[in-house]
C-alpha cells in the first residue's frame, strides 16, 4: 500500500523451501555478516540544534550493548532513527545486509524485527495487562486478520508465562493504568519480548525501580542477548555494570568511547564530559 | 471473562430493542381511542430516532473506540438518505404533478429534458441498497486515505469532517447538481410497491429500523471485543506506540471509518422514507455535531450509551421544541455542559451500567 519502496519481498525464493517455517518477520533480514545494525554518517539537525553528529554504530548479532551518555546526547533520538520515528538529514541504517531501515515506516520497522521499549513506560493504559501482553504478541497485524484472531491454549499460556516472568501473573486482568511505574516498566519489557524481535531497544528500564526490580531486570536482559541483540541505554551506571557488557558512550550526538565498563571508566574523555561525576571508581 | 460481560450487555440490548418494537407493534394495533394505544405519528417518531440511534453507534465507533472525532457524519447520513430518496423518486412515475413518467417533478420544473446519468439505476432497489453503503463508503474511503496517510489528527481532523458536511451542503443547494436544490427530494408515494403513508408500511419501516439498530449494534459488538477492537483502542490512546507494535493505523483507521460511514449511510437511508423528506439541510454542520452531542451525553466507548443518548436527547429535543422552540439549542448546549461537568462518561459512566459492563467504560481518552 505505501512506502514500501525498496523494501519488496520476492514473490519466490529458491533458498526458502519451506517458507511457512520461517517467521514472516524476518523475511529478507539477512545477518550473514553478523552485524544486525548498521548507522553511518547519521546527522540529525532540529531546527538548527545538531543532535546527531556523523554518527556510527553498530550492533553485532546477538550482542548486550550498553549506550551512555549525559542528558541530551542524542540517545534517545538514536532509536528514533532506528525505528523510523525521526528521519536523519544525512547518513544510512541498515537493519541486517538487506533491510534499509530509512525507507520503511514505523510500522514496517517493528514488523522487521525491531522493538523497542520507550524512555517514558508507555503501556496501553485502558487495556489490562493481558491485552496488552495480546497486542504485542507475534502474529497478524493486518486488519482483517486481527479481525479474526482467536486466542487459543497456546496464546493464553505464552502470555501468562509472560505474565510470569515479568511478575504481573495476579495483575493480569488488571487495567495497564493501575499499575506502579516499576510495573509498567516491566509490562513494556514484557510487550518488547513477547513481540519477539531480533533487535531490542531498551530505553532507560531501569528508571523507577527499586534494588530488587534492577536485579530482575539485568537479569532477564542478559538471558535476551544472544539470540537477539540488545541495546540498553541507562544512567544508572551501577545498572550498566552489571549488565557486563561494552558500552558506548554518546556525546553531543556522537560516539565519544567505546570499550569495557572498566576501559570507559578510565577513558580521561569520557572523564571530562562527565565532570568525574560518573568516573568515581 | 470480559467476554462474558459483553455478551450479557448486547443480550440486554437487543432485549431492550425487541421488546420497543413488540410493544410499539402491539399498542399501534389497539383501537384508536384505547388509553395505551400509540399512533402512528409516534411510531414514525420512534422509528426516526431508531434510525439516530444508529448512527449515534456509527460515531461512537469511531469517535468512542479510535479516537476519531468525526464532526461530518451527516453527511453521509444524508448520502445515504439521498440515495433512499432517488429510489423512492423514481417510485412516483408519472404521479408526479406535471405526470412526466420518466422525469421527477423538479427535473421538469427546470426544464430538464432528460435524466441525468447518475440517476440511472436508482429505479432498482438492489441497486438503491448497494448505493446505500458504497456511496458514502467509498466518499470515507478517500477522504480517509488522504486523511489517515498524512497523518492528520486531532481538531484538524475534526476541522476538515466539518468542511467536507459544509462543502457537500452548498453543492447539494445547487438545482445544477439534479437532487432537487434546496427543497430537495419529497412527495414520495410508493416504496418496493407498498404506500408509504398506510399504517402497515410506517410500523414496517419503524421495526426495519430496530432490526438494522440490532444488526448494527451487534456487527459493531463483534467487531470491538475482536482483537481489532483493542489494537482501535490502543490507537486512541497512544496512536504513536501502536505502530511500534507494527500495526498499520492508517489501515485501522481506513477500514473503521469507512464501516462507520456505510452504516450512517444506512441510517439515513431508513430516516427518509420515515419523515418524507431529504433536502440539503440534512447536510447542515450543526447536525453532525449533535450527533456528537448525543453521544458525549450517552457514554462515549459504550455502543448503547450512544444508542441511550441518541434516543433520549431526541425525545427531549421533541417535547422541547414543541414548548420552547427557541430555547432547545441552548437547552442542549447546557445538557452538554453538565452532563461533560457532572458525569464524564455520560449516561453510561452512571453506577447502575458500571456494575455491569466495565470493559472500556474505564478510560479517560484524549483527543
Ligand atoms: N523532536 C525534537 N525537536 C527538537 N529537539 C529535539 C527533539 N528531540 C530531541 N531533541 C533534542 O535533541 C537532543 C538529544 O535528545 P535525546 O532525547 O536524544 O537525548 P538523550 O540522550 O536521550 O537524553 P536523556 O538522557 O535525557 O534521555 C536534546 O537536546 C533534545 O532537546
Ligand atoms: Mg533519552
Amino acid at each position: 500500500m505505501s512506502a514500501v519502496h525498496g523494501y519488496r519481498k520476492p514473490l519466490i525464493r529458491r533458498d526458502r523451501t519451506f517458507e511457512f517455517l520461517i517467521p514472516q518477520y524476518v523475511d529478507d533480514l539477512d545477518l550473514s555478516h553478523g552485524t544486525a545494525l548498521y548507522l553511518e554518517d547519521i546527522s540529525v539537525n532540529f531546527d538548527g540544534f545538531q543532535a546527531i553528529k556523523d554518527l556510527n554504530f553498530y550492533v553485532n548479532t546477538g550482542e548486550l550493548r550498553c549506550l551512555i551518555g549525559p542528558n541530551g546526547a542524542g540517545k534517545t533520538t538514536l532509536m528514533d532513527i532506528v525505528t523510523g520515528k525521526t528521519r536523519p538529514d544525512t547518513g544510512s541504517a541498515w537493519f541486517g545486509q538487506r533491510i534499509n531501515l530509512l525507507r520503511m515506516d514505523e510500522a514496517e520497522i517493528a514488523q522487521a524485527g525491531i522493538g523497542r521499549k520507550f524512555q517514558k513506560p508507555s503501556v496501553f493504559e485502558n487495556l489490562s495487562v493481558f491485552d496488552n501482553l495480546e497486542l504485542s504478541m507475534t502474529g497478524t497485524r493486518s486488519v482483517w486478520g486481527t479481525f479474526r484472531a482467536k486466542m487459543n491454549r497456546q496464546t493464553v499460556e505464552r502470555i501468562e508465562a509472560m505474565a510470569e516472568t515479568i511478575n504481573l501473573t495476579d495483575q493480569l486482568n488488571r487495567v495497564a493504568g493501575l499499575l506502579s511505574h516499576g510495573q509498567k516498566q516491566w509490562l513494556e519489557i514484557g510487550m518488547l519480548i513477547m513481540q519477539n524481535p531480533i533487535l531490542l531497544l531498551v530505553d532507560e528500564p531501569a528508571a523507577g525501580m527499586t534494588h530488587q526490580e534492577m536485579d530482575k531486570t539485568v537479569e532477564l536482559l542478559r538471558s535476551l542477548a544472544g539470540e537477539r541483540a540488545v541495546v540498553v541505554v541507562e544512567h544508572d551506571m551501577e545498572f550498566v555494570r552489571a549488565l557486563q557488557a561494552p558500552v558506548t558512550v554518546l556525546h553531543q550526538g556522537s560516539v565519544l568511547a567505546e570499550g569495557t565498563m572498566d576501559d570507559i571508566q578510565n577513558n580521561s574523555n569520557v572523564m571530562r564530559v562527565y565532570l568525574g561525576t560518573e568516573s568515581t571508581t | 471473562m470480559r467476554t462474558g460481560k459483553s455478551r450479557l450487555s448486547s443480550l440486554l440490548f437487543i432485549s431492550a430493542v425487541v421488546t420497543l418494537l413488540v410493544s410499539v407493534t402491539t399498542f399501534n394495533q389497539l383501537p384508536a381511542d384505547h388509553d395505551l394505544h400509540v399512533g402512528n405519528f409516534m411510531v414514525s417518531l420512534l422509528g426516526k430516532y431508531l434510525t439516530y440511534a444508529i448512527l449515534a453507534v456509527a460515531v461512537d465507533l469511531v469517535w468512542g473506540y479510535l479516537g476519531i472525532l468525526s464532526l461530518g457524519h451527516a453527511a453521509f447520513f444524508a448520502l445515504g438518505g439521498y440515495a433512499m430518496g432517488m429510489y423512492l423518486m423514481r417510485q412516483i412515475g408519472d404521479r408526479g404533478v406535471y405526470g412526466n413518467p420518466d422525469l421527477p417533478d423538479f427535473m421538469v420544473f427546470l426544464n430538464w429534458t432528460e435524466l441525468p446519468w447518475y440517476w440511472s439505476g436508482f429505479d432498482s432497489f438492489a441497486f438503491t441498497a448497494l448505493a446505500i453503503l458504497l456511496i458514502p463508503g467509498l466518499l470515507a474511503f478517500v477522504f480517509g486515505w488522504f486523511a489517515f496517510r498524512s497523518r492528520v489528527n486531532g481538531v484538524y481532523l475534526s476541522i476538515i469532517t466539518q468542511a467536507l458536511t459544509y462543502a457537500l451542503m452548498l453543492a447539494f443547494f445547487r438545482n445544477e447538481m439534479g437532487f432537487g436544490g434546496n427543497n430537495g427530494l419529497t412527495d414520495f408515494k410508493d416504496i418496493l410497491g407498498f404506500d408509504l403513508r398506510s399504517d402497515q408500511v410506517r410500523l414496517g419501516l419503524f421495526i426495519a429500523s430496530g432490526v438494522a439498530l440490532i444488526i448494527v449494534y451487534l456487527l459493531c459488538d463483534s467487531l470491538l471485543r475482536s482483537r481489532l477492537g483493542k489494537v482501535a483502542i490502543a490507537i486512541r490512546d497512544a496512536e504513536d506506540r501502536t505502530r511500534f507494535l507494527g500495526y498499520r493505523v492508517e489501515r485501522v483507521k481506513l477500514t473503521l471509518f469507512t464501516l462507520s460511514a456505510m452504516i450512517a449511510g444506512l441510517a439515513g437511508a431508513l430516516y427518509v422514507p420515515q419523515v418524507g423528506i431529504i433536502n440539503p439541510g440534512e447536510f447542515s454542520p450543526l447536525n453532525s455535531i449533535e450527533v456528537v452531542v448525543w453521544v458525549a451525553i450517552g457514554g462515549r466507548g459504550t455502543l448503547y450509551g450512544a444508542v441511550i443518548g441518541a434516543m433520549g436527547v431526541n425525545y427531549a429535543k421533541t417535547w422541547f421544541t414543541g414548548a420552547y422552540p427557541e430555547a432547545w439549542l441552548f437547552a442542549l448546549g447546557l445538557l452538554f455542559v453538565l452532563v461533560t461537568l457532572a458525569l464524564p462518561k455520560g449516561i453510561a459512566g452512571l453506577h447502575l451500567f458500571k456494575s455491569r459492563n466495565k470493559p472500556t467504560g474505564k478510560m479517560e481518552p484524549k483527543t
